[in-house]
């Protein structure tokens, strides 16, 4: 499937796909460092594993900041 | 009000633009902005809200300059390490700009003091250094009617929101809680380049100055992200969440609590 990854297309060779498995993809080095959001909707940190990600969504990884 | 002949010339590039005008250069001079953290987003943003002549600037800091600051907090010297930052941001603030009023907060913000210092201006700059402080600020600048800027960095990256209470997306529709203790490093755990600070800084310096005059659309309902690796700037679409905690259909925050600070080391 093909997906928009923060803007880019990427192609995902998988048929399922949920989103904790997209951020370990991604080497995303800890979950709790993003907020997810799909096609516009904030996906809740605590259902990461049971939110698939499916063809054609834009997928927005946004990263926390702390630094000021 | 009437500008004087030196605010004519001081202010002259402001007021040859036509969203800006005397109009706008007087509602800034009336203006009240409220700067959390005087480190690497206060720097940029106080510096030119003294430039652009904001009436009255307030600015909280309990910390006293490091050397370590010093790689990107440009309003500080190398004369002023150890002095209260506070202080010495408002001599450079006065330097540029005497017209302007500072008030120095020589404290850090908790669930306790924020919400009788926030009501005393229009507008209120997040460039605080943890999230702790982040959600307090967001919590208490929803529950008070107080839009505000929300900025963060680190390392090559920057983002960067606006809000506008009860009208857009806030911090927490986003990013709801703050993400656990540790898991996501700070700038002195993974640094942060210098002009980095300086881009996000300025970004939410201009939009404190188009809230205040009316110019152009504010960032709002969006996130603005960049990596200055790449210089890649994107900006996010974001939704007012009705589930948000704070500022959704039914809230579950309607009063302030603190959570502990973990400092970013900026």
């Amino acid at each position: 499937m093909e997906i928009r990854l923060n803007g880019e297309p990427r192609f995902i060779n998988a048929a399922n796909l949920t989103v904790a498995g997209l951020l370990e993809m991604e080497q995303v080095p800890s979950p709790e460092m993003v907020a997810v959001q799909i096609d516009g909707e904030i996906v809740h940190r605590c259902s990461y594993h049971d939110t698939m990600v499916g063809d054609s969504n834009q997928v927005d990884l946004l990263y926390f900041m702390a630094g000021g | 009000m009437n500008l004087t002949d030196e605010q004519m010339d001081r202010y002259s590039r402001h007021l040859i633009l036509k969203e800006v005008g005397p109009e706008g250069q007087i509602k800034l001079l009336q203006s009240r902005v409220l700067v959390v953290g005087t480190g690497g987003l206060g720097s940029p943003v106080s510096l030119y809200l003294a430039a652009a002549g904001v009436g009255t600037i307030g600015l909280v800091d309990a910390d006293v300059v490091d050397i370590s600051n010093l790689q990107r907090q440009i309003i500080h010297t190398t004369a002023d390490l150890n002095r209260p930052k506070v202080e010495s941001a408002e001599a450079k603030l006065k330097a540029i700009n005497p017209e302007v009023k500072v008030e120095p907060w020589l404290l850090y913000l908790d669930a306790s003091n924020i919400d009788n210092i926030i009501r005393q201006y229009d507008f209120v700059i997040d460039g605080t250094d943890n999230f702790a402080t982040k959600f307090l600020i967001n919590d208490a600048c929803v529950l008070a009617g107080i839009p505000f800027s929300h900025g963060g960095i680190l390392r090559f990256d920057g983002q960067t929101m606006t809000v506008l209470p009860g009208r857009t997306a806030c911090y927490r529709c986003c990013f709801h809680e703050p993400p656990p203790a540790k898991s996501v490093p700070s700038c002195s755990q993974a640094g942060v380049l210098g002009a980095v600070a300086g881009m996000l800084g300025t970004i939410q310096a201009a939009e404190a100055l188009k809230f205040i005059t009316g110019a152009g659309t504010l960032l709002t309902d969006s996130l603005l992200s960049f990596d200055a690796k790449t210089m890649n700037f994107r900006r996010i679409i974001l939704r007012k969440r009705p589930d948000c905690p704070v500022c959704g259909e039914n809230p579950t925050i309607i009063e302030l609590t603190d959570s502990e600070r973990e400092a970013c080391g900026m």
